[in-house]
């Protein structure tokens, strides 16, 4: 979605695309990108056993083996390892998407007051945001979904938790920067109000470093959402969720590799799609790497 | 320098400080009331308003913030509901050996990731640096849990070259026992001579170590190239070219020195990260360290244990940046001046 925003900018469009073309791997990761989200929004046309996304169980066919009528096998109640793989992506995306959206939504706000306000405000924001910086993601997450009920909704509010602060430390020095710039002190002179200054010149000139950086995030929270339904703290079953999927199959993993195997690739190459894809937008938006 | 000093350690205790309080949040807003744990779910109404009363849970919130800080100060951190013992000495038993699991990872880190970094720099845009490119974006992008799983079952496992889980063979206790100095069995098998543990610790501590050198490894490649890149625009490279130094030298002996002050500032702050990646993949190797009792201890819902582990990895957090930034400012005293 990031994507898209930045590339309808006419006067990027060209810049972005060209520099796309010179950079062969975050093309590559683009074109995954896009495969992997299409295949999840289309998971029930494109799933052969669509209700093995959800709820279905056949005992009959547990532990099958990749091959015939199950590309990647099926799992130890018999469910297609494919159809909820396909499924798995939609609850992996859908987080990354939530908690990305509410990490920027509260740490651009912040960010961009507390740069524009500077003093004793930036000061207390910036205080704040050390605090939470403190915890690793995961380590916060972990301590927030033990006493939280563990859900996908807690997972996405543990995770949100620790992502906001990049966000405000981003902005903040983005917009104190652009506060002294000449056209902030002609809005100002003309009595333009502080949050009116904020939103049509602060706010405007901070957005493309953050959706890079968004772009740069969603690999490493899609490991992170993953890592805490391993541990249990995240999707619970019936939900198709990839680290879900590994806890689950990891006891057969000698005997029945494939239920382990398929999840992990796919949270590897996901995360792998964004890291190239983000790494790739950051060196073509950035004059300075430009130039060289 | 002076006030430098002065105003970045007044914000290390500000941060500490709200590292506490949110820390006391966390334990506060369990669900469920920690006296019906202590004298049972049949206890009566009285019985529950006094152990209320006897736990410090009657008195308002800020008090218990005072009661909790003042109980830490002393070296208090609980009871844990799982080991029953001091949240203390597990963490004491515990923390050692990940350091032990962590410090060989790191070390593995920088011993691959730097020259890989150093070889991408020298051969760019080749063959060679869209490899190593690939392969250390690979390595940030692995779900660390799963590349335990992988590696366990592959290398220890099916193939036996490696031990499949736990610090040393169990059996070596009775045959030459352990003593314990500093809990890092390592040390402590090197200080008193202890060979038998010693290479077995060793050889149980290299699948662990690889999967969770991974990430750490990724991004010491990536840095070290960036940072090589930007010093071979520099001047003085171009002089030690004029002088006819030949691109081997000017690369291993002019510009990594300066390229290296980056990377090994990264690798304090990588450090809780890596901390925090050892918590999955202790628990797949069963190796004692923080991680795995973090593991068991969410199981349980044993909050003291979890609240004990999230205060030490962010006071460590917190005093490896402190001690980064102080070290830069001598390094580099434009850094006081920001």
């Amino acid at each position: 979605m990031s994507l898209a925003t930045v590339a309808v900018r006419p006067s990027r469009l060209g810049r972005v695309s060209r520099l796309v073309r010179a950079d062969l791997l975050a093309a590559v990761g683009a074109v995954l990108l896009v495969l992997i989200v299409l295949a999840s929004l289309a998971a029930p046309w494109l799933a052969p056993f669509p209700q093995d996304g959800t709820t279905a169980t056949h005992a009959t066919q547990s532990l099958l083996p990749p091959g015939g009528g199950h590309l990647m096998g099926t799992d130890q109640v018999g469910r297609d390892v494919l159809s909820r793989l396909l499924y798995g992506g939609r609850t992996s995306l859908f987080i990354a998407a939530v908690v990305l959206l509410l990490a920027a939504a509260v740490g651009v706000a912040l960010g961009v007051i507390a740069g524009y306000a500077g003093g004793v405000v930036r000061d207390v924001i910036m205080r704040v945001t050390d605090v939470f910086l403190a915890f690793p993601a995961l380590l916060l997450s972990l301590a927030l979904a033990v006493v939280l009920q563990p859900s996908v909704r807690t997972a996405i509010l543990a995770i949100a938790a620790t992502w906001w602060p990049w966000y405000t430390r981003l902005t903040a020095s983005i917009a104190s920067s652009i506060r002294s710039r000449g056209y902030v002190d002609a809005a100002r002179c003309l009595g333009v109000s502080p949050a009116r200054v904020m939103l049509r010149h602060v706010l405007p000139n901070s957005l493309t470093p953050v959706l890079v950086q968004l772009s740069l995030d969603a690999g490493g929270v899609i490991l992170t959402a993953a890592a805490l339904s391993y541990l249990g703290l995240g999707a619970q079953e019936p939900t198709s969720e990839w680290g879900l999927m590994v806890e689950q199959g990891q006891a057969l993993f000698t005997t029945d590799w494939w239920v382990v195997t398929f999840p992990g690739l796919a949270i590897l190459v996901t995360a792998f799609a964004f890291n190239v894809l983000g790494e790739g937008l950051r060196a073509a938006l950035d004059p300075r790497r430009n130039a060289r | 320098m002076g006030r430098y000093l002065l105003r970045r350690l007044g914000q290390a205790a500000l941060v500490v400080v709200g590292v506490l309080v949110l820390t006391f949040l966390i334990v506060r807003v369990v669900p469920g009331d920690p006296a019906v744990s202590v004298v049972g779910p049949r206890a009566s109404p009285e019985q529950l308003t006094e152990a209320h009363h006897r736990l410090g849970l009657d008195a308002p919130i800020p008090v218990q913030l005072w009661n909790y800080v003042r109980q830490l100060l002393t070296g208090d951190l609980g009871t844990s509901l799982h080991t029953h013992q001091a949240v203390t000495h597990d963490l004491g038993v515990a923390f050692p050996a990940s350091l032990e699991l962590v410090g060989a990872a790191l070390l593995l880190a920088v011993l691959v990731g730097m020259p890989l970094g150093v070889l991408a720099a020298r051969y760019r845009r080749t063959g060679t640096d869209v490899a190593v490119r690939v392969q250390s974006m690979l390595a940030v992008s692995l779900p660390v849990f799963w590349l335990a799983l992988v590696l366990q079952n592959v290398f220890a496992t099916t193939l036996g070259w490696f031990p499949v889980a736990g610090e040393y063979s169990s059996s070596l206790d009775s045959t030459s026992p352990l003593h314990v100095y500093t809990n890092i069995t390592l040390v402590d098998a090197l200080i008193t001579g202890n060979w038998p543990i010693f290479t077995s610790t060793l050889g149980h501590l290299v699948l662990p170590a690889l999967v969770i050198a991974a990430y750490p490894m990724g991004v010491v490649a990536q840095l070290t190239r960036a940072a090589l890149i930007e010093e071979m625009g520099q001047d003085h490279v171009r002089m030690e070219r004029a002088l006819g130094f030949r691109e081997r030298q000017v690369l291993v002996g002019f510009a990594l020195r300066p390229a290296l002050n980056p990377v090994l500032s990264l690798l304090a702050l990588v450090f809780a990260y890596a901390l925090v990646n050892a918590f999955l993949v202790e628990s797949v190797f069963n190796w004692p360290g923080l991680g795995r009792y973090a593991a068991d201890a969410i199981r349980s819902l044993d909050t003291p244990a979890i609240a004990g582990v999230t205060l030490l990895v962010a006071m460590l957090y917190v005093l490896v940046n402190l001690a980064v930034d102080l070290l830069q400012s001598v390094v580099d005293p434009r850094v006081s001046l920001r």
